[in-house]
């Protein structure tokens, strides 16, 4: 193995920055401004204290807090995301005729199954807009799911959730603040379980 | 923004495919650099390669550990494409010691292997910035700026945007570095003294810092800490390589 000249001799070694980088006195001095600016630098761009948690803005990411949508349900009544505040909430965007969505639905209804009674409470929105209110009734009944379908006529939560691809799940927290966000599917139960436990497990 | 980018039926993941391509570009570019410092492209490229597996199979192996109970009633949910049941901490250390352990094996010389992948994680770092301008992570803190963006409910620093110019800058920078003269160890030190730099000034315009001790940024603590590390290094390095330079001297002399 045939290494590098370590340092190419005569007056292009004396004249290079690593001739300057060897020498004690002046490293130090460059190694000292080096962290002193780094250090005045990070005080300076303290996170002042006034600064409110991101849990409080609502945007449909990390972290943030879930937005507030108001709904009416397949077969009749009304939801609010904001009502199930103190539950640990999923928010499943779907359609009848979208392949991945339909695979991850009984894993869904087996978490929901699963962990109904210890708090987990799942929003399955049907995009409505994009989809029909008998095929989501007859897709409802064909996988048997016993959890809340509200319908988005008129694909306003959709917008608000910037939904890009089918399905998206948002999973939130009991103070209403989003904790995992996964686009596209399907998820698998162990996906789901997993995410739920950890949430469940936080009070 | 643009995360997903939608060709007919097909929705693409953008910023995971950008990533991938990032790794590939970089493995690459690591592939072609291997012989400048002595090495074969080939043993970098494979170096590379298990590093990528082992990380995936440490994350995916660190997640179900903590969910043990689930995984063991289904074990078939290890083999999951779902990025989300990843876990990032346990996926770099399985990484790094299989990487170390193969290198070891293989006896490559330590410095002039770093060099070799300065240029390739410089690129590297530029599409992990493009990956997050598509997606909107790591974003910036709000501000009243001209240019500000919207984003994720506020008009915010486009962080995304600084990351990626810097990372350009740290990669023409390191392309620079090679083509003068050097010594074992200067490239990798000076891409990472770089790197820890431009992190250090960045964080102060994002909005999503881990804050410790009240109120400073551990991101910048940390490259704080990286920074001192690399001059310290290149200081060393440069005193090892002097004195090589001076004995070859005396003794032709």
């Amino acid at each position: 193995m045939r290494k590098r000249d370590a340092i190419p001799r005569g007056e292009a070694g004396r004249s290079s920055y690593f001739a300057w980088l060897a020498d004690q006195r002046r490293w130090r001095a460059l190694a000292a401004v080096t962290m002193a600016v780094g250090l005045v630098w990070t005080v300076v761009s303290a996170v002042p204290q006034e600064a409110g948690p991101r849990g409080s803005t609502a945007a449909p990411r990390e972290g943030f807090s879930a937005p507030d949508f108001r709904l009416t349900l397949l077969g009749g009544g009304e939801v609010a995301l904001s009502e199930l505040r103190g539950q640990v909430v999923i928010v499943n965007l779907w359609a009848s005729w979208c392949p991945p969505c339909r695979a991850e639905m009984p894993a869904l209804q087996e978490v929901y199954e699963a962990y109904g009674d210890r708090g987990l409470e799942i929003l399955a929105v049907n995009t409505t807009y994009q989809d029909s209110q008998a095929a989501a009734a007859r897709f409802v009944e064909e996988y048997g799911l016993t959890f809340p379908v509200p319908l988005d006529q008129t694909g306003e939560v959709s917008r608000r959730y910037l939904l890009r691809a089918l399905p998206t799940s948002f999973f939130i927290d009991r103070d209403g603040v989003i904790r995992n966000v996964v686009i596209g599917g399907p998820m698998s139960k162990t996906t789901i379980q997993t995410t739920v436990e950890s949430l469940l497990r936080d009070e | 923004m643009l995360p997903i980018l939608q060709v007919g039926p097909l929705a693409i993941q953008l910023p995971g495919l950008l990533l991938l391509a990032g790794v590939w570009v970089g493995s690459a570019v690591i592939e072609r650099e291997a012989p400048k410092h002595g090495l074969s492209g080939a043993t970098l490229g494979s170096l590379v390669f298990y590093g990528l597996v082992a990380g995936l199979l440490g994350a995916r192996l660190g997640y179900a550990l903590r969910y043990w109970s689930v995984y063991a009633e289904d074990p078939l949910g290890l083999i999951s494409l779902n990025p989300l049941t990843l876990s990032a901490a346990e996926g770099a250390a399985a990484a790094f010691l299989v990487s170390l352990v193969l290198a070891r094996r293989q006896r490559l010389p330590t410095w002039p292997t770093l060099d070799a992948f300065a240029p390739g994680l410089a690129v590297f770092a530029v599409f992990a910035a493009l990956a997050n301008l598509s997606s909107g992570d790591a974003f910036g803190a709000p501000t009243s700026l001209p240019w500000a963006i919207d984003l994720w409910g506020a008009a915010r620093h486009p962080s995304q945007v600084y990351a990626l110019l810097l990372a350009l800058a740290v990669f023409i920078a390191v392309r620079r570095f090679a083509l003068g003269p050097t010594f074992p160890g200067f490239l990798f030190l000076a891409w990472l003294a770089m790197t820890a730099a431009s992190r250090l000034f960045l964080e102060a315009f994002r909005g999503d810092s881990v804050i410790v001790l009240g109120s400073l940024r551990a991101a910048q603590l940390i490259s704080l800490v990286v920074l001192g590390a690399a001059l310290l290094g290149l200081n060393q390095r440069a005193r090892v390589a002097q004195k090589g330079a001076e004995g070859k001297a005396g003794d032709s002399g």
